[in-house]
């Protein structure tokens, strides 16, 4: 079969399977759509579950009205910057402790420690620290990042061919040049394989984060939904999130194709 | 006594040192001397430590014992006179065959636009025009190899250093390289160590072919002045009588050897 074609009924058929989750949602907690299936009154599983109808205006007078935008610049921004922090650093350290074996032995089980810890815990402790700002979001969002890059730049370093690199060196490469043209180009294929990763962990780090205490972002107004048992609105922050998440991994997907061109694709052909 | 030699390894002994404190003794007491100029081929059976030798010349190891001069200056460290053309995939995958070329001038501090001019004009001379912009992985393994020959000779090293350049080459690819070589080779005599396991490869190409014995502690068991005259064809000179000539007498150095590297390796 002609494979765009192929291409195209995969996407009919993957709107067919939203289309129809939605619908199935729609029907079951529509009150008196249905005879009741489980609950005693009606109203109850709209209570509970929401209304896929409900949650979309929910989006629409939040984007119509503007009063969303100032909660997704705030959580957007947090995550961009705990994103960016926690990879050029993992980055710099991964190539430091990975260059230099006494201190990778000496840090080594430090490093295992805190990457075992379950991170998250820090939240209320960073909030202590850094106040109710995006400070303490970032601070979060940068621990979940960091170890995700820095692990993959330490073994993208140690994974660099010992041939490639006596080769620069008899061209004559010096350390700095063997790290600017070997070890960091080398240690990027599995920076990028770890991106999407860790833009994911990013924006984990700043909803929780704002979830556990702020006054602005997307994760503050799911906590204000929920206070008021607004199902509908934590379900339009959750499907907000959710679409932007998509977007940050398509820049990153885009930024890889840009900068790997390098890389074999799998079955990859090209008229030369 | 004339100029010094390019290159002068005196009784070289390379022992490693594995865990466990198991010691393996690659050469003993090797000594190779190559005249400026000069094309010297190696030959020996597989595993005898040909590039283990290679790899001293290069500098990119200091040997257990023994004195490496290179034009009658003691060798420390890496050996800036040489150019060394590896035996797997030594380019860098992440830049393009022209980035590749340039790659060894940008070390040395030259400016992009002077180390572009000079690597087109070596992508021309090893038959890669218009290919520059393509990627190794883009390159067939003919490609590759010729993009890595540009890449070690725009430097213009005094002493190449080949360690079976050409050997996961298919046999038209390599013939057709090796008569490059040879061209290139003649254009400008640098001195040149050929390592390989192909006798008549070596003899093809070289001025002068070393034997050497099986691993462990190899050491050269016999040199052997090539006296074809040149330019040669390397596929048409293997018909000649003198290489015929020259190839039984030093086969028969060389066949004890490789039976004796072959059981080596069986009872391993």
């Amino acid at each position: 079969m002609n494979s765009r074609r192929t291409s195209r009924h995969l996407r009919l058929w993957q709107v067919l399977i939203v289309a129809g989750l939605f619908t199935i949602w729609h029907v079951t907690t529509h009150p008196t759509l249905l005879p009741p299936l489980y609950f005693d009154n009606p109203n109850k599983a709209a209570f509970f579950f929401g209304q896929p109808l409900e949650v979309l205006s929910r989006v629409w007078i939040w984007f119509s009205s503007g009063s969303i935008y100032e909660h997704l610049w705030v959580t957007l921004l947090e995550t961009v910057l705990a994103f960016a922090i926690g990879t050029v650093s993992g980055l710099v350290v991964g190539l430091w402790l990975a260059l230099s074996p006494t201190a990778a032995a000496l840090f080594d089980p430090y490093i295992k420690a805190v990457n075992s810890m379950p991170r998250v815990i820090l939240a209320p402790i960073f909030g202590v620290w850094f106040g109710l700002g995006m400070a303490s979001k970032v601070a979060l969002g940068v621990t979940l990042v960091f170890f995700i890059v820095f692990f993959n730049v330490y073994q993208g370093v140690r994974e660099v061919s010992h041939t490639v690199l006596a080769n620069a060196r008899v061209l004559g490469a010096s350390e700095r040049q063997l790290l600017r043209h070997v070890y960091v180009p080398s240690a990027m294929s599995w920076v990028f394989a770890s991106l999407h990763n860790s833009v994911g962990l990013a924006f984990v780090g700043a909803v929780v984060g704002e979830y556990l205490g702020s006054s602005r972002g997307v994760g503050y107004l799911i906590l204000q939904a929920e206070g008021t048992f607004d199902i509908n609105s934590v379900f339009a922050g959750i499907l907000v999130l959710t679409a932007f998440a998509l977007v940050l991994d398509g820049i990153v997907t885009l930024a890889e194709r840009r900068l790997m061109l390098w890389q074999p694709r799998s079955g990859e052909t090209e008229r030369i | 006594m004339q100029a010094a030699p390019a290159l002068a390894l005196e009784h070289i002994t390379v022992t490693f040192v594995s865990e466990g404190a198991a010691r393996f003794t690659a050469i003993r007491d090797a000594t190779l001397v190559v005249r400026p100029g000069e094309f010297v081929s190696v030959v020996g059976p597989t595993g005898c430590g040909k590039s283990t030798l290679l790899n001293i010349a290069a500098g990119l190891l200091t040997p257990s014992a023994g004195s490496v001069r290179v034009f009658g200056e003691p060798l420390a460290g890496l050996n800036r006179n040489s150019g060394y053309l590896f035996q797997t995939e030594a380019l860098l995958p992440w830049r393009t065959a022209l980035d590749n070329v340039t790659i060894g001038l940008e070390f040395r501090g030259l400016a992009r636009e002077v180390a572009v001019r000079q690597a087109e004009g070596w992508l021309l001379r090893v038959g890669l025009r218009g290919h520059g912009h393509r990627y190794p992985h883009q390159l067939s393994g003919g490609m590759r190899k010729r993009v890595a020959l540009a890449q070690t000779l725009i430097l213009d090293p005094q002493i190449i250093l080949m360690d079976e350049p050409f050997s996961a080459l298919d046999i038209q690819t390599r013939q057709l390289m090796e008569n490059e070589l040879l061209e290139l080779w003649s254009a400008n005599r640098k001195s040149v160590v050929f390592i390989t396991h192909d006798l008549e490869e070596a003899i093809s190409l070289s001025d002068r072919v070393v034997v050497l014995s099986a691993g462990p502690e190899a050491r050269p068991i016999g040199e052997y002045e090539i006296d074809l005259p040149r330019p040669r064809d390397v596929a048409e000179i293997r018909l000649t009588p003198r290489f015929i000539e020259l190839h039984t007498k030093i086969w028969q150095t060389m066949k004890q050897e490789v039976l004796k590297g072959y059981e080596q390796q069986k009872n391993q």
